[in-house]
Order: structure tokens, then C-alpha cells, then sequence
């Protein structure tokens, strides 16, 4: 695992920018994805009825209608679920069909909520008869706000703590109360709806044996395939679900894939023919999970310099009806309470609501976004209230950089930081884009601009990369090399549009010594490399890329035994070069090695697998390093606000982020860039909206509005940080990138905060809240002229 | 209801197809003639996955009726390339990575190719604000907006 990083100088192998491999299929509308495979003939398409209460009990259902209308073939219930009627990753909570006919009852907990499913000859005539049916209810009062959920104590498990009182044994209220300066506050941080531009699809295909196919748009084919087991009481090697790409995923596939793949998989076993579920975008929205909408709030002890001494934060989160991941996902929040920055006593308390709305889920950063909000809040309110710039105060509670001694370097969770470069990058680009000087330039145009007023911010990001559930941390990969000398290429990772297919397939090449058009990229399928975890934590080019290697390694390992008896040298005299090998004197080409390997019965063919070393996590203790290594990265933004409308305008963002030594720098900007926008859309203009009744509202691009291509900031700068270098034994040295960038977008609500305070000429914090839509921010101006 | 005989011309072929009187294009587009590069992001209009022309004119083909392309004009993403070589702007948005998950790459393109033929010569805000009915969620649209404006120079020198 520690060889040295060179490779021989094949076409496109490691570091190189080689464009997304599906690029030429994606700008000739050929690339194949869930929804346009070939449709077998006799294909049923399914359509969910859906629950039109948030709480409540059926009391009586009548599914005749439905039976009756044009096209229907079938229309099942809970009581046609041979299996577990469950949907649930983790906890087995997530009843799939909520309705029994037979029984003429269901529970139901949020409005939207599959209670029956039907399937039809066309997608039309399953869409209209699922709404046909008669469903009487006796509706319960519902929970669906965090404070409704906190007044209830409507929570899953007790709130979860962490703990660590700093070096003289204070405890964090202690050292709150013993500190020169205290404040405390609180924010409140919206959700956000995935929106991949490709919705839940899954296509059934009954095999032999009552076996099935399933082609399924999902970043967890292993856990896909698992429950859908379950629910028709099969075993997993009777299922097989396949993807081999998706249109987007950011985590809102991780597990909401499963419930269309499940349906499409019952109507296929209940009726024996090929089906097809295709959600439409509404009931895309309403029924699957988005990202924990939390309230944060925080006490804080600290000295002139804006040090913190102390600090206790309680991170309330709104997880929905079942727990899904959201233990998980609350515990990442809390695992990034600190983001950058050291708290010498500090304790940190989770609550994990239970409410009446759709289950929340993964959304790129794991509630890792959330916690940092909250500490990046604090950071800039103590900023405020010393009349220092922020920046400062976030200096002044940096982690140690590596190797400093300087006793600041232990995270709430007892894991050392032994890589934090964060104080280097922040120079860096601080230097770079001029952030002091344009700071003062914008304060002074301020003051001769009634109604525009501009701000900038500058943040940091440190994300822990690993899934903290350590078992997850396994990858597999499977490499066959045909006679010919090509190379098909298999692992557990999944597409969805971040590249990691052309990443591994230029490690599967730099590994053999081989040129890129050499290895075959092939669709991730359970029946090729099984038991796999989740594509996602930003993990899938780290440890697929290692299982690939390990492949890899063991084929080379073959080939040179092979080589070294065959021509009767020394196996250090085999050397593998681009495309061909040293035997001795002689230089042999790769395919006449493989045609004479072939011929002397030599396997070639290997399987790979990876388990991420060092991470251990001890819940119960809160203690750990549950981490392998922190991605770090920071941005400068710069928004404008019209104080008499509210709108906003980021005017320009200069991004320095660290990858280590990047596996592709075209497709690691292109994750930076889409991280950061989407993460200015979860805290500027995406606003999930519910009524009084629990209904979404917001469930379409009609009125829920992601980033547009007028939105895009006048100017986007983004680097590579030169100098990056994974101090652990990475896939090449690289970093994970996935989610870190989308962090970044943190600087553009702070860019807004800080316009917002010039309104008020700096006089009042002006507690903006996210996300900061047009109407947040006229009220936040209101608020600081008002006081 | 008894279905509608469409004729029509798709990318320049003459094709006839059978339709539902309340299908839209983008169903007959993908369901009958099996041309699946265009895409439904919504059905309602506002995400632009499934844009196409119709005589010339930039529409989303999910708020089209497949019975109104009777004698029309249709040009998908998949009559965009003269063969395999590919139009300079499909080359520019791979030269630019102007892409990650694909979906919404087709419709772009589409929207792209109709405003260049419109304006050979756009500003940037004037790109920006067109393509604003196309959504991406990956991109971040900086690559998408470079990558069209290094196109229409291109296409401008040509």
C-alpha cells in the first residue's frame, strides 16, 4: 500500500484533466440512462397513491376505483408485500406501503406517504388512477416544526452528548463563566430538496427462478438489493440491481432510491411482468427525504482577541417520520461544530426530532454543512461584538498547523489534527484576493450607497473524511483482463455525474502501466462485486480507487511470476513499462505477455478490496479518530443586497481548496464549482416551505428555486491548492472532494450578513438566517435600521 | 380516444407515429421514436432538460402536444452532430467540462445552438439570461457559460 507515487507514463493515467468518460454520450444525448434503457415488451408502469393528511389512522379504503380505471393490471397493498414491508436502511421503521386493504387500516405519519401502489399499462393511466381512490381518515394532531417537536419531546433515542473540558479540567460552562466576554446566540438553517435533474427511476426484470433484474438510479445497489430482498422475502442472491449511471444523486440516492426500486420490484414478483417506476418530479419532492432543516444554539465564552474558551452548542434537528440516516447525519453535525477551530472546553448536544414530515436524508455534507454553520455563526458574531473583522477572530482559534506542539490541536471528540493546513490556505488566498484592503474599499463605498450595499466574507472549511459508521469504510473492485490484452474494469462505487468512474479507470491504468482506452468502464452491479457501502462521504475515488489497486496489484503480481519463470529471469528483472514489459533484455508487448500468460493457464483475472486503517469510534465514549484525514479549503465572496427589495447578487468568488495531489484536476474543479453553487443555493434561494397541515408547497422548479445560470456570480475563481498533499496513504496522495466544496458557500451568507450590517452602518448584528431569501434579508435590513 | 397520426420531421427524416391526443412530444420523442437524449427534469416547463426546436423556435417539448408537430420542423440533441463528427459547440462543452451528470447537457446544447442562431454574437449576460430556463444541478454553470461563449467565437470565425 506504500509504494511510491510513480506510474509509468501512460495516456491518461493519474493527475491527468481527462474529461468525464461519458462526456461524448452526455452532448449526443447517447448516454443511457435508468429511464432510457429499452423497454421489454409487456412493461408496467407503477404510480403511488398518496396520504393527504400528515398524522392520522386509515379508517376505511376503498381501492375499487383504482381497480376500474383504464390500463390498471394491478393495485397492491401492504397486504400483497410477501416479505417485510419495510423500507428502512437502518432502524426497520419505515413501513413501505402504509395501507392494508384487508384490514381496511394504516397509520399514517406525513402528507405524501405511499399507502398503496398501482401499476398500470401506461405511466398516464397509473398517475390517474392512483388518485381515484376513497380513503377516510381519523386524523391525529401532527408535530412538524423543530419547536413543535422540542415541546413534545418528539425525538428519536435521548440526545446525544459530547464532551471534553479543556487542559486545566474545566468543564465548558465553567469556562464559559470564567471567561473576560460572553455571548450566546442562535441560528436557524433551512433544508434543501435534492433536486438531481434526473428523477427516482428503477426498472424490474423478471428473471428464472422468480430472480430479478433491476436497473435502478442509486448511489447503494448493495443496500438496494438487500431490501428489496427483504420485502419480497428473497434472498440477495436472487436480486440483482444494477446502475451505470446516474443523472445526480448529492446523497438523494443514498437511500431514496430504494422505495422506487422496491416498488417497481413488487409489481414485477406480484405480476410477473417487467415494471418501471418513474417518479414525477411533485411526488419526487414530496416523498422523498431533503437535508435536516436544524436550529442552532450556542453559548460562548471568549477573550478580546475573540479566542473562545469555552462553548456549549445544542443542534436541534428536524429528521422526519423515520430515522433513516439521520443518527448518522447528526452526529457528522456534530463532528463539524468546530469546523476549523479548536474550542479548548466545549460540549455539544444533538436532538434528533421526530416530526410529521418526509424522513430527511443524506445531502452532500451529512450535516456536516449544518454544524459548521452553526460555529461559523459564532465565530462572526463575537467578531461583531468586539469590532474586530471576522477573519481575525477565525485565526485566532485555528487548529494547530501539523507538527506545532502548540497543545491546540484535539477535536471535541478526543481526535488529533494532524494535518490542519487551513491556516496556510486562509494566508494564501486572503494574499491572493487582496480580502483586507477590498474589505475597507467596500465599508468606505458603503457609506455613499443609500440603497445598494455590498459585503464580503471570508470562510474556511475542514471536513472529516470517512464514514463515521466505520463498518462502511470496505470497497471492492473486480478486474478482468481478456486475451486480447484489454482490461474491463468493475468496483462498488457508483456514477452520478462526479467523475469517479474516469478517476479509478486512470488509477486501473496507471496501475497496469496501460493507456486509458485500454480499461473498459462497466456498470456497478451487485452480481459483480458484492457487499459494497454507500457511493458517498465523499469516499468512492479513495476506496474504490484502493480496492482497484489492490486488483490491480495481485494481476501484476501473477503476471510477473509468470513473466520472470517463463523467460527464466529474476522477478526484479520484470519491469512494467507503459504498455509493455521488461522481461531482462528483452521488452515484450502487453498483449503477447497476456496471450502467453493465457496459454500457460495463468488466472487473469482478480479481485480487489479496501478497508480504510486507522478509524476506530467509540459512541457510547464519544471518542475516536472516526476520521482517516480532513479535506480543508476556503473562499472569499463578495455580495451586494438591495435594501429596498431584498434582493441579493454575489458579485464575486475567489475558492483555494486542497485535494492533495489530485487524481483529475478538470474534474475536481468541476466538484468544487457545483459545490459551491449548490451550497449557495441551500442558504440563499432554496426555501422549503410546508403549510399548517404538513403539505410541501414547494414541489416543483415553479416555486422551488435552485441556482439558474443568471445567478452564476459575475466572477468565479477557483485553485487547486498547489501545495496539497494527502499526509496519509491515499489513493495517489489525493483528497476526497466531493462534499468539502460545497461548504464553501458559508462566505456568501456571511458576504450577505456583513451588506446587510452596512444598512444598519455596522451598529447591529444582523442575524441573518438561511436561507437568506429576498424576504429574510429585507427583514434583517429592517431590523439593523430599526435598532 | 382514438390515437392521432402524426407526420412530421425529426432532425431532417420524414417520420409518421401514432399518438394519444393528449401525449406530448417529449413522450413521442422518447417513447415512440426512441430518441431519448431529450429529457423530463419537471414537466412543467421550468427546468428546460427537454428542450427541442419546433420550426426553428426553442420549446420544451413536454408542453408541446405530439399532434401539434403534424408538418412541423423537429431538431433534438440527436441531430445536433453531422454524423460522428460532433457540432463545435458539443466540442466545446467537452473541452470545457462543461458537464457532470449529463442530463441537463442535451437541452442546454439545444438552447444554446438556437440562441447562437439567433444572436451569433452574444454578451455574456446575454447568455447567462437565456440559458437561465436550463437548470443544472452539478455544474455551477460557469464551465456551461465559457464553454458557449468559446463556441460562438468559433462558430463566428467559421
Amino acid at each position: 500500500m506504500d509504494a511510491p507515487d510513480h506510474a509509468p507514463p501512460v495516456r491518461d493515467g493519474v493527475h491527468v484533466p481527462r474529461r468525464h468518460d461519458s462526456a461524448e454520450k452526455h452532448v449526443a444525448g447517447r448516454a443511457i440512462y435508468a429511464d432510457d434503457a429499452p423497454e421489454p415488451p409487456g412493461l408496467l408502469h407503477g404510480a403511488f397513491g398518496l396520504a393527504t393528511i400528515a398524522h392520522g389512522r386509515i379508517t376505511a379504503l376503498d381501492l375499487d376505483p383504482v381497480r376500474a380505471a383504464p390500463g390498471v393490471v394491478a393495485v397492491l397493498s401492504a397486504d400483497d408485500v410477501p416479505g417485510e414491508n419495510d423500507t428502512g436502511p437502518v432502524a426497520r421503521d419505515e413501513v413501505f406501503l402504509a395501507a392494508s386493504e384487508a384490514a381496511q387500516s394504516g397509520d399514517v405519519h406525513f402528507h405524501g406517504q405511499p399507502l398503496f401502489l398501482v401499476a398500470a399499462e401506461s405511466r398516464e393511466a397509473a398517475r390517474r388512477a392512483a388518485r381515484l381512490a376513497q380513503v377516510s381518515y381519523a386524523e391525529e394532531p401532527a408535530v412538524l416544526s423543530i419547536a413543535q417537536a422540542m415541546e413534545a419531546g418528539s425525538r428519536f433515542g435521548t440526545p446525544y452528548r459530547m464532551a471534553r473540558p479543556d487542559a486545566e479540567g474545566r468543564d465548558a460552562p465553567q469556562a464559559i463563566e470564567g471567561a473576560p466576554m460572553r455571548l450566546s446566540g442562535r441560528v436557524e438553517i433551512g433544508g434543501q430538496e435534492h433536486f438531481y435533474l434526473e428523477g427516482q427511476v428503477a426498472m424490474a426484470l423478471p428473471g428464472e427462478d422468480g430472480d430479478l433484474h433491476i436497473l435502478s438510479s442509486n448511489q447503494h445497489p448493495s443496500e438496494c438489493q438487500l431490501i428489496v430482498a427483504h420485502l419480497l422475502g428473497l434472498s440477495a442472491h436472487a436480486v440483482t440491481v444494477e446502475v451505470r449511471r446516474m443523472g445526480g444523486g448529492f446523497g438523494g440516492k443514498e437511500t431514496q432510491g430504494n422505495q422506487t426500486a422496491a416498488a417497481a420490484a413488487l409489481i414485477a414478483h406480484c405480476t410477473g411482468r417487467p415494471a418501471k417506476l418513474r417518479l414525477d418530479r411533485d411526488d419526487d419532492i414530496v416523498t422523498t427525504g431533503k437535508r435536516h432543516d436544524f436550529v442552532i444554539d450556542w453559548e460562548a465564552g471568549f477573550d478580546a482577541t475573540g479566542r473562545i474558551h469555552g462553548i456549549c452548542v445544542t443542534q436541534m434537528a428536524r429528521c422526519g417520520w423515520s430515522l433513516d440516516l439521520s443518527n448518522a447525519i447528526c452526529d457528522r453535525a456534530m463532528f463539524h461544530a468546530d469546523n476549523c477551530y479548536y474550542l479548548p472546553a466545549v460540549e455539544i448536544v444533538s436532538h434528533r426530532l421526530r416530526t410529521n414530515t418526509v424522513s430527511n436524508t443524506a445531502f452532500r455534507g451529512f450535516g456536516g454543512p449544518q454544524g459548521m454553520v452553526g460555529i461559523e455563526r459564532a465565530m462572526d458574531e463575537i467578531a461583531f461584538a468586539l469590532g474586530l473583522d471576522p477573519l481575525a477572530v477565525r485565526r485566532a482559534n485555528f487548529y494547530d498547523p501539523p507538527d506545532a506542539g502548540g497543545g491546540r490541536s484535539t477535536t471535541p471528540y478526543h481526535m488529533e489534527v494532524e494535518d490542519c493546513v487551513i491556516a496556510e490556505i486562509v494566508d494564501d488566498l486572503a494574499a491572493r484576493t487582496g480580502y483586507e484592503a477590498r474589505r475597507g474599499e467596500i465599508r468606505a463605498a458603503n457609506a455613499s450607497s443609500p440603497v445598494i450595499k455590498r459585503g464580503i466574507a471570508l470562510t474556511p472549511v475542514k471536513f472529516g473524511i470517512s464514514f463515521t459508521t466505520s463498518f462502511l469504510n470496505q470497497a471492492g473492485a473486480l478486474v478482468h483482463i481478456y486475451r486480447d490484452g484489454s482490461v474491463m474494469l468493475n468496483h462498488g462505487g457508483t456514477e452520478m455525474g462526479q467523475g469517479l468512474f474516469i478517476k479509478v479507470a486512470q488509477v486501473a491504468a496507471s496501475e497496469l502501466g496501460l493507456d486509458l482506452d485500454r480499461v473498459k468502464i462497466t456498470a456497478t452491479r451487485t452480481d459483480k462485486v458484492p457487499n459494497t457501502s454507500a457511493t458517498a462521504a465523499s469516499s468512492g475515488s479513495d476506496m474504490n480507487g484502493m480496492a482497484v489497486r489492490d486488483a490491480c496489484a495481485k494481476l501484476k503480481a501473477r503476471l510477473r511470476g509468470f513473466a520472470a519463470r517463463h523467460w527464466k529471469v529474476a522477478e526484479a528483472e520484470v519491469e512494467f513499462l507503459a504498455n509493455r514489459v521488461r522481461v531482462g533484455r528483452k521488452t515484450i508487448a502487453w498483449e503477447a505477455l497476456i496471450e502467453a500468460a493465457y496459454l500457460a493457464r495463468v488466472s487473469l483475472s482478480a479481485t480487489g478490496f479496501y478497508a480504510t486503517p486507522k478509524i476506530h469510534w467509540d459512541r457510547d465514549a464519544a471518542r475516536g479518530r472516526p476520521f482517516y484525514y480532513f479535506a480543508y479549503g476556503a473562499a472569499v465572496t463578495e455580495a451586494a443586497i438591495d435594501t429596498l427589495t431584498g434582493e441579493s447578487r454575489i458579485l464575486r468568488v475567489d475558492i483555494l481548496h486542497d485535494v492533495g495531489r489530485s487524481l483529475n484536476p478538470a474534474v475536481d474543479l468541476g466538484q468544487i464549482e457545483g459545490g459551491f453553487v449548490q451550497g449557495t443555493g441551500w442558504l440563499t434561494s432554496e426555501e422549503l416551505w410546508w403549510d399548517d397541515t404538513g403539505r410541501l408547497r414547494t414541489h416543483a422548479p415553479s416555486t422551488y428555486k435552485i441556482p439558474a445560470c443568471s445567478d452564476r456570480p459575475r466572477v468565479l475563481n477557483m485553485a487547486l491548492w498547489e501545495k496539497g498533499m494527502n499526509r496519509e496513504l491515499t489513493i495517489r496522495r489525493s483528497k476526497a472532494v466531493g462534499e468539502p466544496p460545497l461548504m464553501l458557500a458559508i462566505s456568501a451568507l456571511h458576504a450577505l450578513s456583513d451588506a446587510v450590517a452596512a444598512a444598519g452602518d455596522y451598529r447591529r448584528y444582523p442575524g441573518l438566517e438561511a436561507p437568506a431569501t429576498p424576504e429574510r434579508i429585507l427583514a434583517a435590513v429592517e431590523r439593523v435600521r430599526d435598532g | 380516444m382514438s390515437r392521432i397520426h402524426v407526420t412530421t420531421s425529426v432532425n431532417g427524416d420524414e417520420v409518421d407515429f401514432l399518438c394519444e391526443p393528449d401525449e406530448t412530444l417529449l413522450d413521442a420523442l422518447r417513447n415512440r421514436l426512441g430518441l431519448t437524449g431529450s429529457k423530463e427534469g419537471c414537466g412543467t416547463g421550468d427546468c428546460g432538460a427537454c428542450s427541442v426546436t419546433l420550426d426553428g423556435r426553442l420549446v420544451c417539448s413536454c408542453l408541446v402536444l405530439a399532434a401539434e408537430a403534424e408538418g412541423r420542423e423537429i431538431a433534438t440533441i440527436e441531430g445536433m452532430a453531422e454524423g460522428e463528427a460532433l457540432h463545435p459547440l458539443q466540442k466545446k462543452f467537452i473541452e470545457h467540462a462543461a458537464l457532470q451528470c449529463g442530463v441537463c447537457t442535451p437541452g442546454i446544447l439545444v438552447a444554446t445552438k438556437a440562441l447562437l442562431e439567433k444572436n451569433p454574437d452574444p454578451s455574456e449576460t446575454e447568455v447567462r439570461y437565456w440559458l437561465a430556463g436550463n437548470l443544472c444541478r452539478c455544474t455551477g454553470y460557469d464551465k456551461i457559460i465559457r464553454a458557449v461563449m468559446d463556441a460562438a467565437a468559433e462558430l463566428r470565425r467559421a
